[in-house]
């Protein structure tokens, strides 16, 4: 039986009568985490992590109708039993569980295991049907441990200060810049912020994430010396305007493709950090080995090559081609706002 | 060996040409003489020979990282590098210890050559597991003989005389021709008393930069001469000590490979250096590159070959006479003796002065641009009379003006993912043009788009692919492009039944219709010259 399938829309349970992560207006959509290729505008019912009710507000606006689940918290929509459980991506990031006449299965969304202050942890569930991520789906991505790859970044941070260069740290607006905050070292100087940046961890506080002070850079004085601050910005400003008034800087990324060095010297960056939100390719292989699933749906990423290998490993393996794009690898800077 | 993986790793961070020196310099002060020369000698691109083939260190790899070969290619087609993509894969166990780059070069590498596979093998695994991720990579880059990071050889003169104190012209010129990476050849590279000579030696090339800007700009024409811009190889004939050496500008000793000019060049006065260009030349003409591309093609050069593509040198300096260093003396006055030294060797036409061409203001420089092909030149070199020779590629002196490409707006058919910057995207194309409403492939081009274009047409192949084969995806003919190419030749080879010479993208025509595109009919016409 499939209780999930994909549709023009998005993935759909028929019986249920819900839609998870749809691309496309549904009345009642089930939504993963709040980034752009996984919440659809104008749907009548969205549904989401009681953690997350902040994050996908702020990109809903206040006249969308949220609702907040607390994990691990069963409810029932049309005879079919649907909870959420942590995906440890972003704050309010959740797995959904959908059961019906005792088929379970579980979507993703987007999911890492790697600890993350800014998040509740990834949890493994169990089920029959596991429908996983593959961003990140090769042997080649294997996360160096995260804590190492933030004192990293402190230490270049001090780096630029010698040298009397601001440091001009990209990350992702909502999620990865509020992990960077967690990890930065606030003795070192001013963390200072983009109008997108500052905006999204104002939701992450209002929702109890405990993070360093930050400024709004655009609040600042232009004649400031910035050459002793870390300045947090969505990879969309790399090269714009608004980075000129920092004066001589340093640039760098924190994403996990900066573990590949094309993807780094592309962008004409002075360093990049590969701290990733998502499963390095061991992370899946054991997400996938802990659900016990017998079925596997891969969906946006390396799918040819995880479906693959599932295979060769004797599973039911096969893509599935959503529309989510992970972590994209390029400048949309998806939740981006526009500079304030 | 940790100290040369750090420098690479502070070369390949930066973009700052002068953090690259000073990290250059700081290696050089701080390294040992016998580590220092073996870095110059990888850092100014005289990189081992491949010692592995690709596919056994692909299968050991893969065998070390437990995983299939086939995952394996996906991974290096993802990353784009093989040096790379071995390193990424490969477990981390190594770094605890830290000989010399000598040592891993003379006691590791160069021992694998000729050895059989088992040993060589064992060696590859053994020297994975010892190198922390860093040094595997730059050990794996030599390993595959593409060493390559973002400093020229300039800047390695630069951070030499830095470290050394000694003019960087002596260093430049010290590092020509051939010398071994030992830690004598080093102490002479930096040696203070800069009188030195190698008979052998050439000077450093003196290379045009792109015109930019209106002629006018250059000043009065008066000042200035021009020559044809030829398509064949930069070379300089040296005459020492009874010794006839030939030079190619990628610093390669050319003996053997061009026995007619070397022959001339035996008589040439004592302590004679010619500049110029070696071309298949007959009459006074030269013949297509294609041409000489055959010869450099041969080890065995049989009579046939000689007579049907003879090869001279087209000279245009001269930068010795008599022994004396003669590049500082302004250009007129070595035209000058140039034209007398020609005229009194008998070279059988095998040593030509290249010839001015005439023209008395600009406009008659821009209409002689315009015959450029018909003599089957490329463009013009505009050179200041009273120039200096220099070195390396200057703006201000000599310059080149290339003649308009020929151009043709192709579709867009296959796509391949690039490697290196480019390794994940899709950037190498094949276009097509039209032959009886179907499309025929017709040229690949690689260069020629910004990133953001290049982003653009990754992400129309990723949604708009027909069909894969391997690395290669079929693509919704759709997009256009006007492809600049410098020559066109009949093939066989070729499904079309033309080849391009140098062909990248000029422009994406995003106001063309696939259908809009030029024909195979409209690109023979251009085979016939205007």
């Amino acid at each position: 039986m499939t209780l999930l399938r994909l549709t023009d829309r998005g993935l759909y349970c028929e019986v249920g009568n819900f839609f998870v992560d749809p691309w496309g207006a549904v009345d009642r959509a089930v939504v993963t985490h709040a980034h752009g290729d996984h919440v659809a505008w104008g749907c009548r019912d969205y549904l989401t992590s009681a953690e997350g009710v902040g994050v996908l507000r702020s990109r809903l606006g206040p006249d969308a109708r949220v609702g907040g689940l607390p994990f691990g918290e069963r409810i029932s929509i049309n005879g079919v039993g649907v909870s959420l459980h942590p995906a440890g991506h972003i704050l309010g990031s959740s797995q959904v569980r959908v059961e019906h006449g005792g088929e379970v299965w579980v979507v993703s969304g987007d999911y890492k295991m790697d600890p993350d202050p800014t998040t509740t942890a990834f949890e493994a569930v169990r089920c029959h049907t596991f429908i996983t991520e593959s961003t990140f789906g090769l042997p080649i991505y294997r996360w160096p441990p995260q804590h190492q790859v933030l004192r990293d970044i402190n230490a270049w941070w001090r780096g630029n200060q010698e040298a009397g260069k601001a440091s001009l740290l990209y990350g992702y607006a909502l999620g990865k810049t509020q992990r960077l905050l967690a990890g930065l070292d606030p003795a070192i100087g001013p963390i200072l912020t983009h109008g997108a940046v500052e905006r999204m961890t104002a939701v992450y506080r209002a929702a109890g994430v405990p993070l360093p002070p930050t400024t709004h850079a655009g609040s600042l004085d232009r004649r400031t010396d910035w050459s002793r601050a870390l300045i947090l910005a969505p990879p969309s400003a790399d090269g714009s305007v608004w980075t000129r008034r920092f004066g001589a800087r340093a640039t760098a990324f924190a994403s996990g493709w900066m573990l590949v060095r094309g993807a780094r010297r592309r962008r004409s960056l002075d360093r990049g950090f590969p701290l990733s939100d998502h499963v390095d390719w061991p992370g899946l292989l054991a997400a996938v080995d802990a659900t016990g699933a017998e079925r596997v749906w891969v969906t946006h990423g390396f799918t040819g090559p995880v479906v693959r290998w599932l295979q060769e490993q004797g599973l039911d393996a096969s893509a599935v081609e959503t529309r989510f794009e992970g972590d994209v690898d390029d400048d949309t800077g998806q939740e981006d706002g526009p500079e304030q | 060996m940790k100290a040369f993986a750090r420098l690479y790793t502070a070369l390949d961070e930066t973009t700052a040409t002068g953090e690259k020196i000073a990290a250059l310099a700081a290696y050089f002060s701080a390294a040992p003489p016998s580590d220092a020369a073996w870095a110059i000698h990888f850092l100014t691109g005289r990189r081992p020979k491949r010692l592995v083939s690709s596919a056994k260190l692909a299968a050991w790899c893969a065998e070390a990282a437990a995983i299939p070969l086939w995952l394996f290619d996906e991974s290096h087609a993802a990353v784009g590098d093989l040096a790379e993509t071995i390193t990424l894969l490969l477990p981390d166990t190594g770094g605890a210890g830290d000989e010399s780059l000598s040592h891993w070069v003379e006691q590791r590498l160069l021992p694998l050559k000729g050895q059989d596979e088992a040993v060589q093998r064992a060696e590859m695994l053994r020297t994975w597991t010892e190198l922390d991720r860093r040094e595997r990579f730059v050990w794996n880059k030599l390993i595959t003989g593409t060493f390559r990071v973002g400093a020229s050889s300039r800047l390695v003169e630069r951070a030499l005389a830095l470290a050394s104190g000694v003019p960087e012209g002596a260093i430049a010129h010290r590092l020509m021709g051939g010398w071994e990476p030992t830690p004598e050849f080093f102490a002479r590279l930096v040696a203070p008393d800069v009188r030195d000579a190698d008979v052998s030696r050439p000077y450093p090339f003196y290379l045009a930069y792109p015109l930019e800007g209106p002629l006018e700009a250059l000043g009065p024409a008066e000042e200035w001469i021009a020559e044809w811009k030829w398509d064949g190889i930069r070379s300089q004939l040296i005459r020492r000590a009874g010794r006839t050496f030939l030079w190619s500008r990628g610093e390669e000793l050319l003996s053997g490979r061009f026995p007619e000019v070397e022959e001339a060049g035996s008589l040439l006065p004592e302590g004679t250096v010619l500049d110029g260009e070696l071309l298949p030349w007959v009459g006074d003409m030269p013949l297509p590159f294609a041409q000489m591309q055959r010869r450099i093609g041969r080890k065995v050069l049989g009579r046939k070959i000689l007579a049907e593509v003879p090869v001279v040198l087209v000279a245009y300096d001269l930068l010795e006479q008599d022994g004396h260093d003669l590049r500082a003396i302004p250009l007129a006055d070595r035209r000058r003796r140039l034209d007398a030294l020609l005229a009194a060797t008998p070279s059988a036409g095998r040593l030509v002065l290249s010839h001015l061409v005439e023209a008395a203001d600009w406009t008659e420089i821009t209409e002689a641009r315009r015959r450029a092909r018909d003599v089957g030149a490329e463009g013009l070199i505009l050179k200041r009379l009273g120039s200096e020779y220099g070195v390396g590629r200057r703006k201000g002196d000599w310059w080149k003006w290339k003649i308009e490409p020929f151009s043709v707006d192709a579709v867009l058919m296959y796509a391949m993912p690039g490697s290196g910057r480019r390794a994940g995207l899709y950037t190498d194309y094949t276009f097509g043009v039209w032959d009886d409403g179907r499309l025929v492939p017709f040229a690949k081009a690689y260069s020629g788009l910004t990133d953001e274009e290049i982003r653009r047409v990754d992400a129309f192949v990723r949604r708009n692919t027909q069909e894969k084969h391997g690395p290669v995806r079929v693509v919704k003919p759709e997009l256009v492009f006007e492809l600049a190419f410098e020559g066109i030749q009949v093939s066989s080879r070729h499904k079309s039944g033309i080849a391009v010479r140098f062909p990248r993208m000029a422009r994406w025509r995003t106001d063309k219709r696939a259908e809009d595109a030029d024909s195979l009919q409209t690109v023979r016409a251009l085979l016939t010259p205007p």
